[in-house]
C-alpha cells in the first residue's frame, strides 16, 4: 500500500473527518474566547472533563444527547471559573488557564476513580452511530468522508458556519470582536466588556467540552486516562494557524487531521516497519509547532488578547 | 464590579488573605472526602500524618520535594522574565536521558568527578531543549506556551523510543527501562540508612544560588526589568532577546537537574514514569512561592507533602489520590486571587 | 452657582455636588454647574485639574463618591455609560475609543442594536452615517479600516458615533490637542453647525485662545475645585490664565544664540513602515550644538520613526546617519547612550520607567551595566542608591525615598527622574519626545527650563511635540513632519502658526513635490 492508495481510499478521508471533529469543536471554542480577548489555557482540562462527564452520563443510563448536554454544562462551569478569575479580577490568563486544566483533569480522574474504583479495563457505552445521508453518502470519496458520519460530526461542521455568522453578521459578534480589539471602544458604546468576555469564555468552554465528549461518545466508547493527550494545546495552535478566523481554523483542523490519519496508515506500510512508531506519533505535535512557525509573521492577533480590562482604572 | 488599587496594603490584608486561601483549600479537601464517603477530619489527619507524621514520612516528603524544588526554580526563573516555560517536563527528561547515557558506564570516572560532570551535562541538555522555543519566541514571535507544552509530548515519545530501542536494558526482561547507573554515578545518601540523598542538598544550593543571582547580579536585574516591562528594558538598552535566551538556558538547566537528581539519587535508571508531572507541578510551586527562589523550597515541601500524604491516605481510606492534584490546583487558584485582592479592593459599582 | 439668567434657555444638564477621590487625591471637590440648550461651555484647567475625571463621571465611566447628574431633568444612574448614551450624552474621548481593526461603520454600529438581534442592519446604517457626515461636514469613508485613518479622521468617527446615537449633549475632551490649526477650524465649524441644530456642547481644553473662540461661558477647574465661572465675552486670556494656574503663564525665555557645529546629521534616511505608523522618507536633518530643533506635525506622521531612529531602536534602511566623532556601527539603544544621546521617551509609563521597580532601579536603567553601578556582573546597590538620591535632590523629585516604587509618583515627578537619569551624564544631544505631555504647569516649566539650560550649555536638542505652541515657543529651527517626510528647517519667527498648519496638513510637501 503506497501513499496514493492511502489517499484514494475512502476510509482515509472518513478517518480524517472523524479525527478533525473534536478539534473543530475545541478550536471554535478557543477562537471565541480569544476573539473576545481571553486566552483559555483551560482547554486541555476542560476537554478531559467534557469527555468524562458525557461518557459518565450515558454510562449511568441517560441518553446520548443528555450526555452531550451535561458535558457542555460541565465545560461551562469550568469556563465560568476561568472567566471570573481572568475577566473581572484580571488574573494572569496563563496561570489561571493552567490551573483550570489541572483542576478539571484531576476532578475528572478523581470522579472516575471514585465511581469505578475496581475496574481494570474501562467500561464501554453505546456511542453515537454513523448516519448515512441518503444519496450524498454514495458520492465517491467525499460521500463516506462527509456524509456517513455521526450526528456530532455534522454538528461540528454546522457550528463552523454558526460561529462565522455569529462573529461577522450579528451585533453580538461585533461586540465580541471589538472586546478583543479594544475593550475601551465597547465600554464607550455602553456595553459591558466584563459581560461580553465572560460570556465568550463560558460559551467557548462549552464547545471545548463538546470536543472532549466527542472522544468518548463518538470516536471511542470508553473513558481512559490521558485520552485527550495534548489535543487542547494543538487546538490553540490551530487557532493561530487559522488567523483567528473560524473557516480557516476549521480548514487547518481538517488538514491536520488528514496528516494524523496518514501517519496512522503509514505505520502499516513497509516504511512503518523501519521507522519507530514513536516518530509517527510525534507528527501531530511537530505539525502544530510548524503551523505556529509558519503563521508567526502573518498573524493578525486580536489587539487586546491577554490584556485585562479594568473599568475606571487609573 | 471593578478593582481599585491599594498602594500600601496593611499587614492584616497581606497575611489574612493567603490564610483564607489556604482555608478554602482545606475546605475543598473536606468536601472531596465527604463526597468519597470518608470522614473529612480523618482524611485530613491521614494526609497530614502521611506527609509529616513520622521520620520516614517526613523524609519521603523531602525526597519528593527535591525534583519539585528544581522544577519550581525553573519556572520561577523563567516567569520572572515573563518567559512562559511550561516545558519543564521535557527538560527534566532531557536531563535524565543524558544522566543515563553517560552514567551507565560510558564514562569510567570516580564519583567525585563523574557526578558534577553528569549534573553539568544534564543542565546543558535541559538548556538545549528550551533553546528552540525561546529562539522561536525572540526571533519569530512564536508563543512559547504552546511550543513548550507540545515539546513535552514529543519528548515523552522520544523517551519511549529510546527505552524500546537504543537505551533499552538488555537485562530488563522486556520492560521499557534503561540499564542501571554504575555505582559511581549514584548520588549518595546524606545520612546512611535514611532515604534522603544529596540531590536535596543540591536543590537547596540551587535555590540559594538563584536568589543571589536575582538580587545581586546584573543578569538578575536585567531579568527582572525584562519581566516587569520589556518595552522599557529594550528602550533603556537592555538586550531583551539575549536576556531571554540566558534566562531560558538557566531555566532549562534547572529543570534538567530534577531529572538528574531523580535518576542518580532515587531511581538508578530511566523509565517512562520517572516524573509523575513534576514539570507541571513546578509551575504551581513557583506561583505559590510568588516566584521567590527561597519561597520555592517551602512551597515545594508543601506541595510534596500534599502528594505524599494523599498517597498514604488513599491506601488507608477510599479517597482517590487525585485529591492531591485537586488540592494543589485549588491552592494555586485561590492563592493568585488572594494576592490580587491584597493589592486591590473590589468596588461593586 | 449658576444664577445667571440666560434668557430662560432650557437646562439640559445639571451637575450637583460631584465629589470623587482616588486614594489620597481629591480629584473633584463638590462641583456643580448647569449646561443650557444650544450653549458651548468650556471647561478650562491645566493637566491634573480634574476635568477628565469630571467628564468620566458624567458619562458613567467612573462613579462619583457623592453628587448627582441630571440630564433633561432626569437623574442619571451612576456608573452606566449606557444610561448616559440613552439620555443623549455623547462623549469624544481624548484617547479615542476605536477598534483599529474594525471598519468605521462597525465602530459606529457597535452597541447600537440589541445584542441578540440576528442582524446588523449595515445597509441602512451606512446611508444614515453618510447623511450625518454630509450634514455636519464630517467627511469619512464608512468602510475604511479605522487603523488606516489619520488622527483628524478618527476624531470625525468619534463625533459621528455620538451623532449616530442622536446625542443632544456633546462632550469633547481636549479635541484640538492632536489637530492642525486648519483641522481645528473645521472642527469648530462642525460644532457651530451642531449648536445651530440645538445641541449643547462641553468643550474641555487648556488652550486659552480656543476657549475664547468657541465658548460662550467658561468654567475653570483648579486642583479639583471649580474656581471660576465667567461669560466668555466678559473676560480675556490673561484673566483666564490667572484663574487656571493662579498666576499669569510666562512664556519660556529663549535667548538668541549662535548655533555650533552639527552633532548629528541625517542624509536621505529611510526607515520601514511599522504597522500603521509610517517610516521615514528621504529625511534630511541637522542637529546643531546649542540649538533647539523643533519637530511639529500631526501625531502619527513619522515622529515615532524619527525618535526610534535617533534613540537607537531602529536603523536606517537607506541613507546615512552621521554622529560627530562617531561612526554608526551597530546602532542600538546602548550605542545611542554611549554616543551621548539623552533620550526622553514619549510614554514615560510604558517605555520610560518600570512601574514596579524602585526609584533606584529606575534611575540606573541606562547605566546599570557600568561601574560604579556594577562590577564584573555584580551589582553595587549602595552606589546605585547614591546615584538615585543625587537625582532626587538635584531635580527636586518629590517621593518617599529612593526605595519607593515609582508607580506611586505623579507624572511630573516621574519625568523629573527620567530627566535626571539622562541629563546627569552631560549629553551632547537630547531627544525630547513629547517631554511635557500630561504634566501640570509647574512641571512643564521645570522641564522646559532644563532643556533651555542644556541648549545654552551647548547641547543639540530635538524637541518633538504635537503642541504647535510649545514647538514655536522653544525652537530655534522648526521642521514639520508629514507622512514620514521632513520639511525644510524654518528659523524662529519666519512662519506663522497658520503657515505651519498648512505644512502639517501636507500642503507644502505637495507643492515642493517631495512627498508621496
Amino acid at each position: 500500500m503506497d501513499l496514493l492508495d492511502i489517499l484514494l481510499n475512502a476510509s482515509f478521508w472518513a478517518a480524517a473527518v472523524r479525527i478533525a471533529s473534536p478539534l473543530i469543536f475545541a478550536t471554535l471554542g478557543e477562537l471565541i474566547c480569544e476573539r473576545a480577548g481571553v486566552l483559555n489555557l483551560g482547554i486541555e482540562g476542560i476537554m478531559v472533563a467534557g469527555a468524562f462527564a458525557g461518557w459518565m452520563t450515558v454510562y449511568l443510563g441517560f441518553g446520548l444527547w443528555t450526555g452531550v448536554l451535561v458535558a457542555v454544562l460541565v465545560g461551562m462551569a469550568f469556563g465560568f471559573l476561568h472567566a471570573v478569575l481572568t475577566v473581572p479580577f484580571g488574573l494572569s490568563q496563563h496561570v489561571v488557564g493552567l490551573g483550570i486544566t489541572l483542576l478539571a483533569t484531576a476532578s475528572a480522574y478523581f470522579a472516575y476513580r471514585l465511581s469505578l474504583p475496581e475496574v481494570t479495563s474501562p467500561p464501554k457505552i453505546a456511542p453515537f452511530q454513523p448516519f448515512e445521508i441518503p444519496l450524498l453518502s454514495k458520492l465517491p470519496l467525499i460521500g463516506p468522508a462527509f456524509f456517513a458520519q455521526t450526528a456530532l460530526t455534522y454538528l461540528a461542521f454546522a457550528l463552523i458556519l454558526a460561529v462565522w455568522f455569529l462573529l461577522y453578521r450579528t451585533p453580538l459578534g461585533l461586540a465580541l470582536r471589538a472586546a478583543g480589539e479594544n475593550p475601551a471602544s465597547v465600554e464607550a458604546q455602553g456595553l459591558s466588556v466584563t459581560a461580553i468576555r465572560m460570556g465568550a469564555v463560558i460559551a467557548g468552554s462549552g464547545l471545548m467540552a463538546m470536543g472532549g465528549a466527542f472522544l468518548t461518545m463518538s470516536a471511542f466508547s470508553s473513558f481512559f486516562f490521558e485520552m485527550v493527550n495534548g489535543r487542547g494545546w494543538i487546538c490553540i495552535a490551530l487557532v493561530v494557524f487559522g488567523a483567528w478566523r473560524p473557516g480557516k481554523a476549521a480548514l487547518g483542523a481538517l488538514l491536520f487531521a488528514a496528516f494524523d490519519a496518514l501517519q496512522v496508515r503509514l505505520q502499516q506500510t513497509p516504511m512503518g516497519a523501519v521507522v519507530p512508531y514513536q516518530l509517527f506519533l510525534m507528527v501531530p505535535y511537530v505539525l502544530s509547532i510548524l503551523a505556529l512557525v509558519l503563521m508567526s509573521r502573518r498573524a493578525e492577533v486580536p489587539a487586546a488578547l491577554m490584556i485585562p480590562f479594568n473599568k475606571g482604572e487609573r | 464590579m471593578r478593582l481599585e488599587p491599594i498602594a500600601n496594603p496593611g499587614l492584616a490584608r497581606r497575611v489574612g488573605l493567603p490564610v483564607v486561601a489556604l482555608a478554602l483549600t482545606v475546605i475543598a479537601a473536606s468536601l472531596l472526602a465527604l463526597l468519597a464517603g470518608a470522614n473529612p477530619f480523618a482524611t485530613l489527619g491521614l494526609i497530614l500524618s502521611g506527609a509529616a507524621g513520622s521520620k520516614f514520612a517526613l523524609l519521603e516528603t523531602l525526597n519528593r520535594a527535591t525534583p519539585l524544588i528544581f522544577t519550581g526554580l525553573a519556572a520561577a526563573v523563567a516567569f520572572r522574565a515573563r518567559l512562559w516555560n511550561i516545558g519543564a517536563e521535557a527538560q527534566l527528561y532531557a536531563g535524565a536521558i543524558v544522566t543515563v547515557l553517560l552514567g551507565t558506564g560510558a564514562l569510567g570516572l570516580p564519583a567525585a568527578l563523574l557526578l558534577p560532570l553528569l549534573a553539568l551535562a544534564a543542565m546543558l541538555a535541559g538548556a538545549a531543549v528550551l533553546l528552540g522555543p525561546v529562539l522561536l519566541k525572540t526571533r519569530l514571535g512564536v508563543d512559547e506556551v504552546v511550543t513548550t507544552l507540545l515539546f513535552n509530548f514529543i519528548m515523552l515519545l522520544f523517551v519511549s523510543y529510546l527505552l524500546e530501542g537504543p537505551l533499552k536494558d538488555p537485562m530488563g526482561m522486556g520492560w521499557p527501562k534503561s540499564a542501571a547507573l554504575i555505582p559511581e554515578a549514584r548520588l549518595p545518601r546524606i545520612v546512611t540508612g535514611l532515604r534522603l540523598h544529596w540531590g536535596f542538598a543540591l536543590a537547596l544550593l540551587a535555590a540559594a544560588a538563584v536568589w543571589v543571582l536575582q538580587t545581586r547580579t546584573t543578569l538578575g536585574y536585567e531579568i527582572r526589568a525584562v519581566g516587569l516591562n520589556a518595552e522599557a528594558a529594550r528602550f533603556a538598552g537592555i538586550p531583551v532577546g539575549r536576556v531571554m535566551v540566558k534566562t531560558a538556558l538557566l531555566s532549562g538547566g534547572l529543570a534538567a537537574l530534577a531529572g538528574f537528581s531523580e535518576v542518580a539519587g532515587l531511581k538508578g535508571n530511566l523509565t517512562l514514569d520517572l516524573s509523575p508531572g513534576f514539570g507541571y507541578a513546578g509551575i504551581i510551586v513557583a506561583m505559590l512561592a510568588l516566584l521567590n527562589p527561597l519561597g520555592v523550597v517551602l512551597s515545594a515541601i508543601f506541595v510534596a507533602g500534599v502528594f505524599v500524604g494523599a498517597d498514604s491516605m488513599s491506601r488507608a481510606a477510599a479517597v482517590p489520590t487525585y485529591i492531591a492534584d485537586i488540592l494543589t490546583a485549588t491552592a494555586l487558584l485561590t492563592m493568585v486571587l488572594a494576592l490580587r485582592l491584597t493589592h486591590a479592593r473590589v468596588r461593586w459599582r | 452657582m449658576t444664577g445667571k439668567d440666560r434668557g430662560g434657555a432650557e437646562v439640559v444638564l445639571r451637575l450637583s455636588g460631584i465629589t470623587k477621590r482616588f486614594g489620597a487625591l481629591l480629584a473633584n471637590d463638590a462641583i456643580s454647574f448647569d449646561l443650557k440648550k444650544g450653549e458651548v461651555i468650556a471647561l478650562l484647567g491645566e493637566n491634573g485639574a480634574g476635568k477628565t475625571t469630571l467628564m468620566n463621571i458624567l458619562f458613567g465611566h467612573y462613579t462619583a463618591d457623592t453628587g448627582t447628574v441630571e440630564v433633561f431633568g432626569r437623574s442619571l444612574p451612576p456608573g452606566h455609560p449606557r444610561a448616559a448614551l440613552a439620555a443623549g450624552v455623547g462623549m469624544v474621548h481624548q484617547h479615542f475609543t476605536l477598534a483599529d481593526n474594525l471598519s468605521v461603520l462597525d465602530n459606529i454600529l457597535l452597541g447600537t442594536r440589541p445584542l441578540f438581534s440576528p442582524r446588523l442592519g449595515k445597509a441602512a446604517a451606512r446611508a444614515r452615517v453618510n447623511g450625518l457626515a454630509r450634514d455636519f461636514g464630517l467627511a469619512v469613508h464608512a468602510d475604511a479600516r479605522v487603523g488606516t485613518l489619520s488622527v483628524g479622521e478618527r476624531q470625525r468617527v468619534e463625533i459621528l458615533k455620538a451623532l449616530y446615537r442622536d446625542a443632544r449633549i456633546l462632550i469633547l475632551d481636549e479635541p484640538t490637542a492632536v489637530l492642525t490649526p486648519q483641522e481645528t477650524t473645521a472642527l469648530f465649524a462642525t460644532l457651530t453647525k451642531a449648536v445651530a441644530l440645538g445641541l449643547s456642547i462641553i468643550f474641555i481644553s487648556h488652550k486659552l485662545h480656543e476657549v475664547m473662540e468657541i465658548s460662550s461661558r467658561v468654567l475653570v477647574l483648579r486642583h479639583g475645585k471649580l474656581v471660576g465661572e465667567v461669560e466668555t465675552a466678559r473676560t480675556d486670556r490673561h484673566r483666564l490664565a490667572e484663574m487656571m494656574v493662579g498666576a499669569e503663564i510666562a512664556a519660556p525665555k529663549v535667548a538668541e544664540r549662535m548655533p555650533g557645529p552639527a552633532l548629528l546629521t541625517l542624509k536621505g534616511v529611510e526607515t520601514p513602515r511599522r504597522g500603521n505608523a509610517p517610516g521615514l522618507k528621504g529625511v534630511e536633518l541637522e542637529l546643531r550644538a546649542g540649538q533647539i530643533t523643533g519637530l511639529a506635525g500631526v501625531s502619527g506622521n513619522g515622529q515615532s520613526a524619527l525618535a526610534a531612529l535617533i534613540g537607537g531602536l531602529e536603523s536606517p534602511s537607506a541613507g546615512r546617519m552621521d554622529l560627530a566623532g562617531d561612526g554608526g556601527a551597530d546602532w542600538s539603544p546602548r550605542a545611542a547612550i554611549a554616543a551621548g544621546i539623552a533620550r526622553i521617551p514619549e510614554d514615560r509609563h510604558r517605555t520610560g520607567t518600570v512601574a514596579d521597580f524602585s526609584l533606584t532601579e529606575n534611575a540606573i536603567l541606562e547605566s546599570y551595566a557600568r561601574a560604579p553601578m556594577s562590577r564584573r556582573g555584580w551589582m553595587d546597590w549602595r552606589a546605585a542608591e547614591g546615584f538615585a538620591q543625587a537625582i532626587i535632590d538635584t531635580y527636586d523629585v518629590r517621593c518617599p525615598g529612593p526605595s519607593a516604587r515609582i508607580r506611586l509618583l505623579s507624572g511630573g515627578n516621574m519625568q523629573k527622574l527620567i530627566l535626571g537619569r539622562v541629563l546627569e551624564a552631560g549629553p551632547r544631544i537630547i531627544l525630547a519626545n513629547q517631554p511635557v505631555r500630561g504634566l501640570d504647569i509647574g512641571a512643564v516649566t521645570f522641564v522646559h527650563n532644563r532643556l533651555i539650560a542644556a541648549r545654552d550649555a551647548g547641547a543639540a536638542v530635538l524637541l518633538i511635540s504635537e503642541d504647535l505652541d510649545e514647538v514655536t515657543a522653544l525652537s530655534d529651527v522648526i521642521h514639520v513632519i508629514y507622512e514620514g517626510s521632513l520639511s525644510p528647517g524654518f528659523p524662529r519667527g519666519t512662519k506663522t502658526p497658520a503657515e505651519l498648519g498648512l505644512w502639517m496638513a501636507g500642503q507644502g510637501f505637495r507643492e515642493a513635490g517631495h512627498a508621496a
